[in-house]
């Protein structure tokens, strides 16, 4: 260890601990909106409605709770896979603040109604360039990062990480195209059945590259480290990344079937949708065959709990939406809670647990601790968060089934026999115990800030982690 | 308009564009698959790359149901482009379009359901009123198409009018009800709360003179003043006695009916800056039939009007 550098963990650090305050902020929200449906009287004031609040707990769990999961995350990767220390320090932290201040700004403006009116890219054009130019200097950071490894061979993590911040500077910047009228008002550069295309093809590769993409590349490192065994295997590595980040660039038109979309789109679409199952199921062998050998470790390490209980949700969701994507199934499933349900299996039970799980290995590693302050707590958190989870989703497939019938239930001369209130009747005992689930699942969050903060509270800044030399390839 | 025979597409390079690309794209994830699965392995042994200290991989292939897995899809989606249109222009060869099903599954209900409806438009509204089977579908369809606005029980709720009452805007007779339903209506009150028509004042005594005329709490003074605007600014519509004009649906403002509520504020909001109230046209989305059951389940509410020229047997 001839190197005196050392890991640039301060932006780690301040990432991974606004992951969990904002993780808390986002659920929070969540709660309230769900809470709204059961007892629509909690539609207090204009900026407190569902309407408003509903996109700003979007926003929040994607972009507030998960993209700074991700930026904590790859930051800490980038520099440990390739040896080296993080590329540009300044812009780093440059990062860290445009994107609190881009949150704060989509806390502000959106329960005041500013809104572009486009699904999960909702904030108007200013907030849209300050992202841009953010992003910008994520993709500096991150590619000057491996452009400057100390390693031959890119680890695979870094392979989806990249593949992530490619992909959504092209999403954001095509989706958010717009014609402003003034500071806070805009209109999309796109029309009619266009816009909407646009728009779907975004909604689906956000899922696709900022939620399941970069995910698997937070998997990639946590998983193996957290079991101390090797990947499953690399080839699978290489047939699903690649598979993977092509296919899902089809699949958005699945958002849009029967409707004014040209059946080719729908069609085109719809087979996509179903080829990507195979390299989304990759990911999962790989992460969850990565313990076989080492079974017994999930028996007592709550951190690894998560991690593979995530993964089982990733595959549960991905096979879900390929199946949704299916006409005949959509059908029945499009508009219904099935829908909202699919989405939070993903959200839940993979986004957010695999995140919860590798914020526990690195909080103590930031903060030079053994582990966290009680593990025993970690556990209770993995239950109420398992617990919350399958409530919230298994409450919402009946739900939503249970729609989706009702809507095209007829009666003997033709009419329906549900009208719209009654099948919305019929929802509030779901809906509550849906209430439940996330109560439940925002508990556990509060056990973690609490956990972390006892962690902290003892611990200190590691800002002297020496970087690693690259260990020797031993060839065979 | 023949969609049948039109393109997305708007010149014949992008049909095969389309084509070319999907086609490629698909069997160039088979080919990728087949390329990498028989590349050489050694399962169980690392490939020799360490990161972070610990990271390695191993050499396994890939696991063969998983292989089989991605070839099945593969050949779906070859399959379901050669059926169903996703190539570009080619129609597949189901000759499948979302219009086509659309179409046949209307048509198919028409000849299944239409009999259904059509054996009431033969009679009269007042005779289907009276027709249990008939009030039962028209219930149904009261559900489906009205309650969103009128409620579930007909009684209305702010600003969309109560059906139950004998009380009628545009009027109760069958015929009106059916004008109604089939072309919608739109209600329009013109603003007049800026001159040269009143000052916020004179407003407020026209408020509540009309709040007199159906004894709901007014100021004598201002009703007085009130009294005094209310021909020019108000009678054309409402008329000199203020019991509204049917014909064109000008509300009656002396009885105790306040379809957008009778609290002054919104009064006189109503008066300055005037109303527009709309109920869609259903004719040729619902068809006569349905229109003629509707008309009668309304018409059978309670309050419908019989005809002048109704013979005098029928109830």
């Amino acid at each position: 260890m001839q190197s005196q550098a050392t890991y640039n963990y301060k932006v780690v650090r301040q990432f991974a601990v606004m992951t969990v305050i904002w993780g808390i902020v986002g659920m929070l929200v969540g709660v309230i909106i769900a809470a709204q449906l059961v007892w629509p009287e909690l539609n207090a004031a204009e900026w407190l409605s569902y309407g408003r609040l509903r996109p700003l707990h979007t926003n929040a769990v994607i972009f507030a709770f998960g993209g700074c999961a991700l930026f904590a995350t790859s930051f800490y990767v980038v520099q440990r896979t390739c040896h080296t220390t993080l590329f540009a320090p300044g812009l780093a932290s440059f990062i860290f603040w445009g994107w609190q201040i881009v949150i704060v700004l989509a806390a502000i403006t959106l329960p005041l109604g500013f809104t572009q009116g486009k699904e999960y890219a909702e904030l108007e054009w200013p907030i849209d360039i300050l992202i841009t130019v953010i992003w910008v200097a994520y993709a500096v950071v991150f590619f000057g990062t491996i452009g400057t490894r100390k390693t031959p061979h890119i680890y695979v993590a870094n392979w989806f990480y990249g593949a992530f911040i490619i992909a959504v500077a092209l999403l954001h910047i095509f989706n958010s195209a717009a014609i402003p009228v003034s500071l806070t008002k805009s209109y999309s550069a796109y029309a009619g059945v266009q816009d909407a295309m646009i728009q779907w093809w975004y909604g689906h590769n956000a899922v696709g590259f900022f939620l399941t993409a970069a995910f698997l590349g937070m998997m990639y490192y946590f998983v193996p480290k957290q079991a101390e065994r090797p990947i499953y295997s690399y080839r699978l590595s290489v047939v699903h990344f690649w598979a993977l980040i092509f296919t899902y660039m089809w699949a958005g038109p699945h958002h849009l079937h029967y409707t004014a979309l040209p059946d080719w789109t729908q069609s085109v679409g719809m087979v996509f949708s179903l080829i990507l199952l195979a390299p989304s199921w990759g990911g999962m062998i790989n992460g969850i065959m990565t313990l076989s050998g080492a079974w017994h470790k999930l028996r007592d390490d709550p951190i690894l709990k998560f991690l593979i209980t995530s993964l089982s949700f990733y595959g549960m969701s991905t096979f879900e939406g390929p199946m949704m994507s299916i006409k005949t199934v959509n059908a029945l499933s499009h508009y219904t809670d099935w829908t909202v349900g699919h989405v939070h299996s993903g959200a839940l039970g993979w986004v957010a647990m695999i995140t919860i799980g590798s914020i526990y290995y690195l909080i103590p590693r930031l903060f030079g601790k053994a582990e966290m302050y009680s593990v025993k707590l970690i556990n209770v958190h993995f239950w109420l968060a398992t617990l919350g989870t399958v409530l919230y989703i298994a409450a919402l497939w009946i739900s939503g089934v249970m729609q989706g019938l009702m809507w095209r239930a007829t009666n003997a001369d033709g009419t329906l026999t549900y009208s719209f209130v009654e099948s919305v009747k019929a929802s509030y005992p779901f809906w509550t115990i849906r209430v439940v689930g996330g109560v439940l699942f925002l508990t556990g969050m509060c056990l973690m800030a609490y956990n972390m903060y006892k962690t902290i509270a003892s611990g200190r800044a590691v800002d002297d982690a020496p970087v690693i030399a690259p260990a020797h390839a031993h060839a065979h | 308009m023949d969609f049948k025979n039109t393109s997305d597409f708007v010149s014949g390079f992008w049909n095969y564009y389309v084509i070319v690309i999907v086609t490629v794209s698909i069997l160039g994830c088979a080919v990728f698959l087949w390329v990498q699965g028989s590349a050489k392995h050694k399962p169980g042994e690392v490939t020799g790359h360490v990161w972070d200290e610990n990271l390695e991989e191993y050499s396994n292939p890939l696991p063969n149901w998983w292989r089989w897995m991605f070839y099945v899809t593969v050949v779906f989606a070859l399959v379901y482009l050669a059926l169903y249109p996703g190539l570009g222009n080619l129609a597949g060869s189901f000759g499948w379009t979302a219009r086509g099903q659309y179409e046949a599954e209307m048509q198919a209900a028409e000849v299944q359901y239409g009999p259904k409806f059509n054996q009431f438009l033969e009679q009269n509204v007042m005779s289907v009123a009276a027709n249990p089977e008939a009030r039962e579908m028209g219930a149904r369809l009261f559900q489906t198409y009205c309650a969103q606005c009128h409620g579930g029980d007909a009684g209305g709720a702010p600003s969309f009018p109560n059906l139950k009452d004998d009380d009628w805007l545009w009027g109760g007779t069958p015929e009106r009800i059916k004008e109604t339903i089939v072309g919608g209506r739109i209600g329009i009150m013109t603003p007049k709360g800026t001159k040269p028509d009143m000052d916020a004042e004179q407003v407020k005594d026209v408020v509540h003179y009309v709040r007199s005329l159906s004894g709901l709490t007014a100021d004598s003074v201002r009703v007085q003043r009130g009294q005094e605007l209310y021909p020019l600014a108000c009678a054309a519509c409402h008329g000199a006695d203020a019991k509204g004009m049917e014909a064109a649906g000008y509300p009656n403002l002396t009885d105790k009916i306040w379809l957008h509520g009778s609290r002054e504020d919104k009064m006189i909001e109503i008066v300055t800056k005037g109303l527009q109230n709309n109920m869609p046209a259903y004719g040729e989305f619902l068809g006569e039939a349905k229109v003629h059951l509707l008309t009668a389940y309304v018409w059978g509410l309670g309050g419908g009007v019989k005809p002048v020229d109704a013979p005098a047997a029928q109830k």
